[in-house]
């Protein structure tokens, strides 16, 4: 029987509170010396085949007979009223099927707003107008015909002009709203007391997710139910999304998501594009497909907030022993804020601290999640300013990291951590890297005009999942597997870790499973964000898993007519005082027959902290004429528990590393104030790293000892820890190569010769 | 003969088969092959020659389809993704990119292959460095980049 408990979860920095839905009892972690038959094995994606031979169907691939194109209006001003719309010309374009547009469009609720058309258009991009054609030439060709008069209105689109005192109101209350704040110990007075003192000033600039896959629906009302195929990290936060905006229950809705290409956080809800495919297709009575252009992806589709971070940080006797920081991002026309003050508050034990984090609206496109969002901008400030007191205070940075790292309590909540081994990261990533070689004031580098340095710096982040999550198993008269849950896999490789996990408890060999995915008629299965996908949904496979087994070993004990206790299910077969039987043999015996084994993910202990802890050591060559950084080795050490598959993990850290390597270096995007456009709207402009920005060489490292205390399976999650600290190690190294310290992500030439000419004059 | 400005027939040869299409001249091979001829394996990223994502080979060259028209491929032969497993057996760039773990997403994954498949008929035994020259179009948002070039190298090895 279903029992409702009370369950206390981690997501992406903030701590819920919830009731869940759980049946029977949680599985003990497997006995230590368990011989795995699957987990923590290396193995190909299930799915590689699907992919390398183009039979993957992404949601772009889905073209569907009778089906109509969609193509956006958007606003061209930052800031403006709508007044009328023509659209006469462009209804008389032959193929084109229908417009939207504020007039005349349905009411749509979508994120609190009553429409998903607005009066009141407040940045580039905002949707004005939606055209259904027969083909997509016709639909952009329609675009151009539809005539719209806008008042323009006084906008702001930079972060530090938002915040003055001259920028247009945006909102009643002001553009400024404090989202976090904490406060410990008398971080003012420590200050005061302290013997060093570093207050520096800290900005990251605007990274945007181009992921390949740009968002987009294909919508299809048969009009008994909607179908909705959607590039998305939630198919139930689509159906959700789309239950508020339509007024169609749920069971009117199926939402579908079978491949995905890439999301990053971007994508874990309904999009307008996806009520605007539905609405077309609800009126026309035909499939609508609504993709974005890479240009939308860029100015429409989020992206990960500009920080400005002000740090002030005390030490004395070799300790840190204050800390302030304050951070402003701009959330353009976004409704929460991902706060960079995250890993301030929970990395190290500091005890007089104090930390602020502003949201700042502005007329620019909206934040999304990114991953990591807020630790990413947050470590890089928080990890520079820590290297920049060590300097001053002339200890080595990681001896000082290390006093305040090892507390196994989580210092802003008070709760013990279920598990952690940061000085363990530590110790294997400084061997890695050659810490010792590491010398104040940097090295000489491979030629007269380069230097050579080593940096490090700390990751922390949640990823210890929690209920809702929900899986079944069924099991085929001939002894295939089917595991079913209404998850995603977003490239890191859900499909094949849920299928480890699966044959694993289970008894069947990895060929032998099927896994389906992505669909809202499925069991429930969480947004793939947060890095919460295989410690939530895995532990309720190896749930469901041990139920069909069960069911099988009482299959088996009628069909032999032995007592169940003399049986095992290994590879398959069902084994019994050395006879093997396969399970198509037992299930054949009885008549057609599916057997469905359930499980649902089992509330975290309460009392715990479940957190991801790494650091990353970074080795690198500047080049002071040209400000060039080279990053030589980077070494990636993370501690999150088990490892289900080594060779997937790994990926998914280098992946990790080469995003960060951008936010690091290259990526930014450019709005020009005076007309709020984004001037680098596309991938020639927008820098994303080639395989040409690949370090040299990269080093992945894992604690790998299970977090006996998180769950059934001792696992945490994987997909944000690597792109954390990369940024910080970066500019720490550089800072260690050259006395320049760079205090602007990305580092780009320009910032890193402005810093090397400060500390030029400053020598 | 002169074309257009309406719909017009190119014939050419795509995987193997011989092929008529008919489309507007303007009309790119990216759109004809995933549009007309329901080829959804080729990607489209960008659609401007930014990123390599619906690489393809065009007379055994690689090109990218959303900058090629596909009237300039009249009587040419277009390889895609699609085409290359022979008999049911995987590419021998395609079973690398399995083993090497060479993709996340997998949304890059038929042009990076592509990419490769042209470099390992001129060269054979490519090193790291010939295989970064052969994808440095190739943009992957995942940073499977180290996989992807020891697939390629691993992919000329079992080859040759």
């Amino acid at each position: 029987m279903p029992r409702v408990v009370k369950s206390r979860e981690e997501f992406e920095g903030e701590i819920f509170e919830s009731l869940v839905l759980v049946e029977g009892k949680d599985l003990p972690l497997p006995a230590a010396g368990t011989e795995f038959t699957e987990i923590s094995k290396s193995r190909r994606r299930i799915d590689g085949v699907q992919r390398v031979t183009g039979r993957a169907r992404y949601t772009q691939d889905v073209y569907l007979p009778g089906m109509l194109y969609v193509r956006v209006l958007r606003s061209p001003y930052p800031r403006a009223r709508v007044r009328r719309i023509d659209t006469k010309k462009a209804e008389k374009l032959p193929g084109v099927r229908g417009v939207l547009h504020r007039f005349n469009a349905p009411k749509a609720a979508f994120r609190g707003e009553e429409t998903i058309f607005r009066e009141e258009v407040r940045f580039v991009g905002d949707e004005v107008a939606a055209v259904a054609a027969d083909d997509e030439q016709t639909a952009v060709e329609a675009l151009r015909l539809i005539e719209v008069d806008y008042e323009l209105l006084p906008h702001v689109v930079d972060l530090e002009e938002a915040i003055g005192d001259m920028a247009p109101r945006l909102d009643t209350d002001g553009n400024v709203a404090e989202a976090a704040t904490h406060k410990r110990g008398d971080a003012k007075r420590a200050l005061k007391e302290a013997d060093f003192v570093v207050d520096a000033v800290y900005r990251t600039s605007t990274q945007v997710h181009n992921s390949l896959e740009t968002h987009g629906a294909v919508a299809t009302w048969d009009g008994e139910q909607l179908t909705v195929y959607e590039s998305t990290q939630h198919t139930f936060a689509v159906r959700q999304g789309l239950r508020t905006a339509l007024k169609l229950p749920f069971s009117k809705i199926r939402v579908l998501c079978d491949y995905m290409g890439g999301g990053f956080g971007s994508k874990g809800s309904t999009g307008k594009y996806s009520i605007i495919a539905s609405l077309f297709s609800m009126q026309l009575g035909r499939p609508v497909r609504c993709v974005l252009t890479r240009e939308e992806e860029n100015i429409a589709a989020g992206n990960r907030s500009a920080t400005l971070q002000q740090f002030r940080i005390g030490g004395k006797g070799g300790r840190i022993t204050a800390l302030e920081h304050t951070s402003w991002a701009n959330v353009g026309q976004g409704r929460w804020v991902a706060n960079p003050t995250g890993p301030t508050n929970t990395l190290y034990d500091i005890a007089n601290l104090s930390s602020k984090s502003y949201k700042v609206v502005t007329n620019a496109g909206s934040l999304a999640a990114f991953r990591a969002p807020g630790y990413v901008e947050g470590t890089f400030a928080l990890e520079s300013a820590i290297d920049e007191l060590a300097e001053k205070m002339g200890v080595d940075p990681l001896t000082l990291r290390r006093k305040h790292a090892g507390s196994p309590k989580d210092p802003m909540s008070g709760k013990k951590y279920s598990d952690k081994h940061l000085l363990e990261c530590y110790r294997i990533g400084a061997a890695e890297i050659g810490w010792q070689r590491r010398r104040s004031g940097g090295a000489r580098g491979s030629a007269p005009h380069r230097r050579r340095g080593i940096g490090m710096a700390t990751q922390i982040w949640g990823g210890g999942g929690g209920p809702p999550a929900y899986a079944t198993v069924h099991v085929n008269p001939d002894g295939t597997v089917v595991l079913t849950s209404g998850t995603q896999d977003i490239g890191t490789g859900t499909r094949t870790v849920l299928a480890q996990i699966c044959a694993d408890e289970l008894g069947v060999d990895l060929d032998a499973m099927q896994v389906r995915i992505g669909d809202t008629d499925h069991p429930y299965g969480p947004v793939s964000a947060g890095s919460i996908t295989t410690a939530s949904v895995g532990p309720a496979v190896r749930i469901a898993a041990r139920d069909a087994k069960e069911q099988l070993l009482g299959a088996a004990a009628g069909v032999l007519e032995t007592p169940r206790a003399e049986l095992r299910l290994e590879g398959g077969m069902i084994v019994s005082k050395g006879a093997r039987t396969s399970l198509a043999d037992i299930l054949g015996k009885v008549e057609n027959n599916t057997v469905i084994g359930k499980g649902g993910r089992h509330p975290n202990d309460p009392e715990l902290s479940q957190r991801t802890f790494g650091a990353h050591f970074a080795e690198v060559e500047v080049d002071v004429r040209t400000g060039e950084i080279t990053v030589e080795h980077l070494v990636a050490v993370h501690d999150i528990g088990r490892i289900i598959n080594p060779m997937t993990a790994r990926s998914q850290v280098e992946g990790g590393v080469l995003q960060a390597l951008g936010f690091a270096l290259s990526e930014e995007r450019f709005l020009d104030r005076a007309t709020g456009r984004v001037m680098n709207a596309n991938l020639e402009n927008y820098k994303v790293p080639t395989v040409r920005d690949v370090p040299a060489k990269i080093t992945v490292k894992f604690v790998d000892r299970p977090d006996r205390k998180a769950n059934n399976l001792g696992i945490k999650g994987l997909g944000e820890p690597p792109i954390i600290p990369t940024a910080a190690a970066i500019a720490n190294a550089v800072a260690n190569a050259t006395g320049a310290r760079v205090r602007h992500a990305p580092l780009t030439r320009a910032r890193v010769l402005e810093a090397l000419a400060i500390a030029g004059a400053r020598s | 003969m002169p074309r257009g400005p309406g719909a017009t027939d190119v014939a050419l040869t795509v995987n193997g088969d011989a092929v008529t299409v008919r489309g507007a001249p303007r009309r790119t091979l990216l759109d004809t092959l995933r549009e007309t001829l329901a080829l959804t394996g080729t990607k489209k990223v960008c659609d401007e020659g930014t990123c390599g994502a619906c690489t393809v080979l065009v007379d055994g060259r690689p090109v990218y389809s959303c900058m090629t028209l596909a009237v300039a491929c009249e009587g040419k032969a277009v390889e895609t993704i699609e085409g290359i497993a022979k008999d049911g057996e995987l590419h021998p760039v395609q079973r690398a990119f399995i083993d090497a773990d060479a993709f996340q997403c997998g949304f890059c994954t038929p042009g990076q292959i592509m990419s490769i498949v042209a470099l390992l008929r001129e060269n054979a035994g490519p090193t790291e460095d010939d295989v970064r020259r052969a994808v440095a179009g190739n943009l992957c948002r995942c940073g499977a980049y180290p996989n992807i070039v020891k697939a390629g190298v691993s992919a000329g090895r079992r080859k040759s």
